[in-house]
């Protein structure tokens, strides 16, 4: 569904991803771990387009994503969605607007048949009675399921999840887990989750690559990566300050 | 030698932006040209840039036609020319003074926010959420901003002559004494359509580069800082760079085209 191969890129002269390679499967749930700062939403926004590579080549459903025209581009994103960490949600717009946004946009859709899919949506994400809050009057959980709603109400096949639980307490990082994988039973999309709290997305993905130094130094199962001998994955699984991951 | 290469990073750097700001420009005018339009959003802007800037218009225009027409009667007192007030006030507010005082005020008033919205919604990723959604970011964010700057401009440049003449009128002729008859007579021989031509083909072009600059600069806001910080530069940015380019195209559209 997702191939990428030898992907490279630098901003400003420094070198963040240094010959990636990775394939994600139909369906499958893949985690993206690493340390902040190094360079795994970087991947995501590649997949997603939002940047292009200096070297290598990023397939998604067959396209190459860095050789797509605009119009292509545009076709191909409709497949996809991206949570971003901050949710983006349009903040002049209630959270109704916000989830209804992509059906008006895209569709010729009736605005009964809109409320009623968006209420749907709202009801599956817990957020019926928050519609017509505005972003900057909802809570950081609120805002991730609201952005997560305006996601999944256009069934993309292909989530992007960009630091889903960062910043929220356990209950609530849980509840968003959660969510995330009953939708994902419900729509079996391909999934991407970056994050560096692993121990809270283990339970909800298939695989799990770590990214370190601009390359991927382990990838596997969640037992694999949590029983791995390697130095770098045990200092992170561990959270240990002294190893060969330096926290500067 | 580092004195060179500076300078050369900055001669690259500043026509890379050039380049930049023309591809954003002609992108602009080509979304602007080809459906879909969307008009909610046109309304909306055109409320914004144009509705809520009558009052800063009005209150603008009849004090600068009140003080052309205290100036312009006691230079015209000089030479007994008092009865010329009319034209004196009319011509420069509707060739100069209407269309760049209206581009300035709505520059100050309006660009700011439409940089610092377009800013805020780049930095928020608000932009990023709309491309991919497949959705064209321009139609939404400039298109609507452009036409409704070529739409509000000349309108609010019009108000601005309209009220500036009557300011001029309530000092030249309730303050000073001069015949009300004198005031608009000796304006209807003088000014001629081209006069007021001029005006409106400047509104428009001052309308395209308030759009213009204000959204670039608010587009492209991580060029100029990260975060709250190139929020505020962009924002100063679209604010100074339109002032300077409206008075600068005023400057070769006067001395070129007219």
């Amino acid at each position: 569904m997702i191939s990428i191969e030898n992907l490279y890129k630098s901003f400003d002269g420094n070198e963040v991803i240094r010959g990636v390679s990775l394939n994600i499967e139909r369906g499958e749930i893949m985690a993206l771990i690493g340390k902040s700062g190094i360079g795994k939403s970087v991947i995501l926004k590649h997949i997603a387009g939002l940047l292009r590579p200096d070297r290598g080549r990023i397939s998604v459903m067959g396209k190459d994503v860095s050789s797509l025209g605009t119009r292509d581009l545009m076709q191909l994103r409709r497949h996809l969605g991206l949570l971003f960490q901050g949710g983006a949600l349009f903040d002049s717009m209630t959270v109704y607007d916000n989830v209804a946004f992509p059906l008006r946009e895209k569709t010729r859709m009736k605005e009964e048949e809109i409320t009623r899919r968006v209420m749907n949506e709202l009801g599956q994400v817990g957020l019926s009675e928050a519609r017509d809050k505005y972003p900057s009057q909802l809570s950081g959980g609120m805002t991730k399921r609201a952005a997560l709603a305006r996601e999944l109400i256009w069934r993309p096949e292909i989530m992007l999840f960009d630091e889903p639980t960062t910043g929220l307490d356990p209950i609530i990082s849980n509840a968003i887990l959660k969510l995330i994988k009953s939708v994902h039973e419900r729509l079996n999309f391909t999934g991407v989750i970056v994050t560096h709290e692993i121990n809270q997305v283990f339970g909800i993905i298939d695989r799990a690559a770590m990214l370190h130094d601009g390359i991927i130094i382990a990838l596997g199962k969640p037992e694999e990566i949590l029983s791995s001998q390697d130095p770098v994955v045990k200092q992170f699984i561990r959270g240990e300050t002294e190893g060969p991951i330096s926290f500067y | 030698m580092d004195l060179v290469r500076n300078t050369g990073t900055r001669a690259l750097q500043g026509l890379r932006s050039m380049g930049l700001m023309a591809v954003f420009l002609g992108k602009a005018f080509l979304y602007s040209v080809m459906p879909p339009l969307k008009v909610f959003l046109l309304m909306k802007q055109i409320r914004f840039i144009g509705t809520q800037s009558l009052l800063i218009i009005l209150l603008t225009g009849l004090f600068a036609g009140m003080v052309m027409g205290l100036q312009g009667f006691r230079i015209l007192s000089r030479v007994g020319s008092e009865a010329f007030l009319g034209p004196m006030v009319a011509l420069p507010l509707i060739k100069e003074l209407g269309p760049v005082f209206a581009g300035l005020m709505v520059t100050g008033r309006a660009g700011s926010s439409i940089a610092a919205e377009i800013g805020i919604m780049r930095i928020s990723n608000q932009i990023d959420a709309l491309e991919l959604m497949g959705l064209n970011p321009f139609r939404y964010l400039v298109v609507p901003n452009l036409l409704a700057g070529i739409i509000a401009l000349p309108l609010l440049t019009a108000i601005f002559d309209v009220i500036g003449i009557f300011g001029g009128y309530l000092v030249g002729v309730h303050l000073l004494g001069l015949e009300g008859g004198i005031y608009f007579g000796e304006m209807a021989s003088h000014i001629n359509p081209e006069d007021i031509l001029e005006g409106i083909y400047k509104s428009l072009c001052f309308g395209v580069i308030i759009a213009w600059v204000c959204c670039y600069k608010g587009y492209y806001t991580e060029r100029w800082g990260h975060g709250a910080e190139g929020v505020s530069k962009a924002t100063t940015r679209a604010v100074v760079f339109s002032s300077v380019y409206i008075l600068i195209w005023d400057y070769f559209m006067t001395s070129v085209l007219f």
